[in-house]
């Protein structure tokens, strides 16, 4: 299992890489191996601001459907269009290719709820 | 939970494994496309071992099997696989089988493994005619061997002709050295190959021996995942699904299966539908939209009325596009109707096709 160790992660198995304010957000490995195969990723939130736990998309795979939440509060300033064409760059590559969307932080103080690599590795084992 | 005889096996080729009615069962081994892709075009094998199997002998066997099920049983020769299926006393299905004519008086019956308790106790009810029955699905094994070069992967396994085997017969010989296998040249997944069932105690041996054959064809290990999107593809029914306790023969389409030429639990009721027609039936459709249609999600027509609901729905993999089944009224469900499937809110278009959806 594949859980890098610069970012941070949340139960519900996505990861968020900090840079600045703006957090790029996907899902793990273990969840894109829970998953199965990817065949498409749907995001219509571009330019939204949610909240916290609210739904930002949805990943189909062959056998079952998915529900993505957000990890943080904050603006969708990007989505990742690439995905779109190659869904199963979630699977192959889920921490660079296949990551979702990008959001700008509503605040930096939310990030202290969010899981380090060694915490997340421990919810997985 | 139970533990089929190649468990081991299957964690150390890094399966996925699912509870499945009672079972611990590879889901996938390493990705379901990839499998189901192996299966239409090469070969792949699945391990089913979770199926029941029942014998059923003596004299009374055929006038058992016959009031049991709704295909006709007196036209199987030995040597010889029939598709049937078991009425409810109520219009309903207990469940669908295989029924297979081992011998002059015997006959196995390849059963759900959901439905076990369900149909042993069901058949017991009706053995009035003091059949002897079996039940033999704890220490059998069951390796399905699909795929268009199935026969020509496995056939250094065995003296009998697996090339020449017609579809829906069996023969029992030795496969990889052992003895006594039953080879039927059946399956679930519409691309061709064999079933074979044989006691557990050769299951490590006879998997090994099919894996080695099978490597210069590039023969995949293939779980419950593929076997699904398999089977729907053809528009083959899954029991629990497709069909259940309140869905008629005539309905679920198996009207095919269902032979008046005997009476059965229901031929009356079944008869009567089949002359005077039905009014909702087991409808295929494709998505035109995008989206992915599943276990019951609604589908309804242009105003948005609910006219029925998904029994089966999966993204295709050699298609690449949402497909699926459910019970529509007729009127609604011509080929070539529009009809629309209700995804998170959203009323995505799809269009009644026939079966199967790839040939």
């Amino acid at each position: 299992m594949n859980i890098p160790a610069d970012l941070k992660y949340t139960s519900d198995h996505e990861w968020i890489k900090i840079d600045g304010d703006i957090a790029t957000i996907g899902i793990t490995d273990f969840a894109q191996s829970e998953l199965g195969d990817i065949v498409y990723v749907e995001i219509e939130t571009e330019g939204d601001n949610l909240e916290k736990g609210e739904v930002f998309g949805t990943v189909e795979a062959v056998k079952t459907v998915s529900d993505l939440f957000m990890p943080v509060k904050g603006e969708v300033i990007e989505v990742n269009d690439k995905i779109e064409a190659s869904p199963e760059s979630v699977n192959d590559n889920p921490y660079e290719d296949g990551w979702m969307i990008k959001v700008k932080l509503a605040d930096m103080s939310q990030l202290d709820d969010l899981l380090s690599a060694e915490a997340y590795e421990a919810e997985v084992a | 939970m139970k533990e089929i005889a190649l468990n081991n096996v299957h964690l150390k080729l890094g399966a996925k494994m699912v509870p499945f009615a009672g079972y611990n069962m590879p889901l996938q081994y390493t990705g379901l496309t990839h499998e189901h892709l192996a299966v239409r075009s090469g070969v792949g094998v699945f391990d089913v071992s979770h199926m029941g199997e029942f014998i059923v002998k003596g004299s009374g066997a055929l006038d058992l099997i016959q009031k049991i099920s709704t295909n006709d049983a007196a036209t199987l020769e030995i040597g010889k696989v029939q598709y049937s299926c078991m009425p409810n006393g109520k219009g309903g299905i207990v469940d669908d089988l295989l029924i297979y004519k081992v011998g002059d008086e015997a006959y196995m019956l390849v059963v759900n493994a959901s439905n076990i308790q369900k149909d042993w106790d069901w058949i017991q009810k009706n053995n009035t005619f003091k059949a002897e029955l079996q039940d033999i699905s704890d220490r059998t094994t069951l390796l399905a061997i699909q795929g268009p070069k199935a026969s020509q992967a496995m056939k250094e396994l065995t003296d009998i002709d697996l090339e020449e085997m017609v579809y829906y017969t069996f023969e029992k010989g030795k496969f990889a050295g052992v003895d006594n296998v039953l080879v039927s040249a059946t399956g679930y997944t519409g691309s061709g190959g064999f079933e074979i069932y044989f006691n557990n105690e050769h299951a490590e041996k006879i998997w090994a021996a099919v894996m080695k054959a099978g490597k210069a064809f590039g023969i995949a290990p293939a779980g419950l995942g593929a076997r699904d999107t398999l089977r729907l593809e053809k528009g083959f029914c899954l029991y629990g699904n497709d069909i259940d306790d309140t869905t008629s023969p005539i309905e679920a389409g198996l009207g095919w299966i269902t032979k008046f030429t005997k009476d059965f639990v229901d031929s009356k009721v079944l008869k009567k539908q089949k002359e005077n027609g039905i009014t909702r039936k087991l409808a295929a459709f494709k998505m035109i939209d995008r989206g992915i249609p599943r276990k019951e999600y609604e589908i309804k027509d242009a105003g948005g009325n609910k006219i029925g609901v998904v029994t089966s729905g999966t993204s295709s993999p050699s298609l690449k596009l949402g497909i699926g089944m459910g019970y529509i009224s007729k009127e609604l469900s011509k080929v070539g109707m529009e009809v629309f499937i209700e995804i998170r809110g959203r009323q995505l278009k799809a269009e009644i096709v026939k079966l199967p959806f790839v040939k």
